[in-house]
């Protein structure tokens, strides 16, 4: 493997990772502060690539700012769909066991893809991203590396910092923190924890579906996509440690190593290759690299 | 009281001859539904005993399924068919093998990492079979012969025929459930049922949990393994859709749906999903439609969950009342 080739590989991987940190990220915290194992995320990613889609054309007259504009449209859609499903589904689920938690969610895995199956269809689609981002940076005198793929990686990782900032920094920070950790003390402090559940829920559904939007252009738009990056996001919290945005963002992005490089040195067990780390990271640390913050 | 033994003997009994007398009058169709719905009992019975009675909630099953069926069809000779008799253990023995490769790993951890591990597991043995050449890629792959059952020389069922098939995946649906109800009474289920209710207090009474939990993942394994031989021999081909997580959770709905804590309540369960889950394929009813039943199947589970917390036939979620059951009087309080 030559320089170039390496320096290509790596930003793949970093790319993936970090994508992989914005659903895992939703996820963890999701069950960190909530307690609720939620499988339908993945389904979250879906629904942000298939509006992607088809939001792409509704914007395609305003040229470059074409893709920011659904983007936001995509996002405030987002923010308004978690809301809902946490009124309508996720209020009640607090204060059951994870067996109830993962029936209710298994079953709004197969509307989501059925009404998905309805309204879109099952045909595999492609989403073009922006003329301006469509370029390409040499590497070396042969590779080359796209300009978008940069593009996802700044995204990604000014929302993990801008996420860090927001739960370490700030009050409304500190006063997630302190719902998960203690929910009948806030509340009897004159916190509503109610509608910080639901904003955290909906931010989480906002970070998948973001990760989805923009993640369309790079892999295509298909039918159970939502439950391949759900699978592998379980396998990054596990990873991770429950509940642990840092623990999160690490594992995700040795997931990310794993599975690139591995693609490109093991071909054969690619697929296998990040069970083998999750199997390797239980054998040592059951409860994940970094326990919950 | 539905629990006293002599009615619940009679009741199985009763249940049984229904089962041994349905291929007189129902047709072609019937019998196959039939069949579909005993080899899903089995699967069912396989995680009932981790669900209900260790408390272990695997979404991982459609695993040792998938790769019991895979074997039959991987094993089986090009030019003669196969017997039974090395057929089946040697499939369900591979089952068992990745149950207990899932299983001592998984066991490490508990609650939602233990559903999240079982689950990436099983995903793992669905890549591999969608995947790889060992698998042959999501088209799936044909039995070429269907294995023979024979003793002594002497031909016990033609297992490529619909009635003898059904005859013979209800003896194994009996035996199954035989072989778990006297497990589950021996002092090896007694422990079990002690880990359910209360691991830290068997730990400090000298048990060592973990073996005891590991050995009944590796039986609900092989016992996975047996319902995923029936059904690669009655469909003669398998898909990696066997192994994928729409199994997993199909066969956890089906154990809650009419009692978590009993064994006829998993093959009830197994029943009574798998005909809702024809109502909403039936062309008949539901015309153009049919082909989104996943839509009305995923709404049922969702209503289900939401508007019955104490499951259909009044059964508690909640482990800790389940726990306090069996005192009476104790449990009131949770009630």
């Amino acid at each position: 493997m030559d320089i170039a080739t390496f320096l290509v590989q790596c930003f793949n991987a970093l790319q993936f990772g970090l994508l992989l940190f914005l659903v895992a990220a939703g996820l963890t915290l999701i069950f960190g502060i909530m307690g609720v194992i939620n499988l339908a995320h993945g389904s979250f990613y879906m629904i942000g690539a298939y509006m992607a889609y088809a939001l792409a054309p509704a914007f395609a007259a305003h040229a470059g700012w074409g893709f920011f504009a659904a983007l936001a449209t995509g996002l405030v859609i987002a923010i308004a769909l978690g809301y809902a499903l946490e009124w309508a589904f996720f209020s009640f689920l607090y204060e059951r066991d994870h067996l109830q938690q993962v029936l209710m969610t298994y079953g709004l895995i197969l509307v989501f893809e059925e009404l998905r199956s309805i309204l879109v269809g099952d045909d595999v689609h492609g989403v073009t991203a922006p003329d301006w981002l469509s370029a390409s940076v040499p590497l070396g005198d042969l590779m080359s590396y796209p300009v978008y793929r940069l593009f996802m990686s700044a995204v990604c990782l000014a929302i993990a910092v801008g996420m860090y900032l927001v739960l370490s920094r700030t009050r409304l920070g500190m006063m997630i923190r302190a719902g998960a950790s203690n929910r009948e003390m806030v509340q009897s402090l004159g916190i509503d924890v109610k509608l910080i559940y639901r904003a955290m829920f909906a931010a989480g559904v906002a970070l998948a579906v973001l990760a989805g939007m923009i993640a369309a252009p790079v892999s295509s738009v298909y039918p159970g996509m939502g439950n391949q990056v759900l699978i592998i996001c379980f396998v990054v919290v596990v990873i991770g440690g429950i509940g642990s945005v840092r623990g999160a963002l690490a594992a995700a992005l040795l997931v990310g190593i794993v599975d690139t490089f591995g693609k490109v040195l093991f071909p054969q067990a690619a697929g296998v290759l990040v069970y083998v780390l999750m199997a390797l990271v239980l054998v040592w640390k059951p409860d994940g690299l970094f326990k919950a913050t | 009281m539905s629990d006293s033994p002599p009615l619940r003997a009679a009741w199985i009994a009763a249940a049984l001859a229904a089962l041994a007398l349905f291929p007189l009058f129902g047709g072609k169709f019937g019998v196959d539904l039939v069949t579909k719905m005993m080899v899903f009992a089995i699967l069912a019975l396989s995680l009932e005993l981790l669900v209900g009675h260790v408390g272990l909630v695997c979404f991982g099953q459609a695993a040792f399924f998938g790769i019991a069926a895979y074997a039959v069809v991987r094993l089986t000779p090009q030019s003669q068919p196969a017997s039974i008799w090395w057929l089946a253990p040697a499939a369900i023995g591979l089952a068992g093998i990745y149950a207990l490769f899932m299983g001592s790993l998984s066991i490490r951890t508990r609650g939602v990492y233990f559903i999240m591990v079982t689950l990436a597991f099983s995903q793992m043995a669905y890549y591999v079979a969608h995947d790889t050449p060992l698998g042959g890629g999501s088209d799936g792959i044909y039995l070429s012969l269907v294995p023979t059952f024979r003793l002594a020389g002497f031909e016990l069922a033609d297992l490529s025929k619909a009635r003898p098939f059904y005859y013979f995946a209800l003896f194994v649906l009996a035996s199954v459930f035989a072989f778990l109800a006297v497990l589950l009474r021996s002092r090896f289920g007694r422990a079990l049922a002690g880990i359910r209710v209360n691991e830290r207090r068997m730990r400090a009474a000298g048990f060592s949990t973990y073996p005891y939990k590991l050995a009944a993942f590796v039986i609900s394994g092989m016992v996975a393994g047996i319902a995923g031989v029936l059904f690669a021999v009655k469909d003669g081909f398998v898909n990696p859709e066997l192994m994928s997580w729409n199994v997993s959770g199909t066969v956890l709905m089906m154990i809650i749906l009419c009692g978590l804590w009993s064994l006829h309540g998993a093959v009830l369960g197994a029943f009574a999903f798998s005909l809702l889950q024809e109502l909403f394929k039936s062309q008949a009813i539901f015309g153009d439609f049919a082909k989104h039943w996943h839509l009305g199947v995923g709404a049922t589970i969702i209503l289900a969950v939401a508007l019955l917390p104490r499951g259909i036939a009044g059964f508690a979620f909640s482990s800790r009342v389940k726990a306090l059951k069996h005192y009476p009087g104790a449990g009131e309080r949770y009630e």
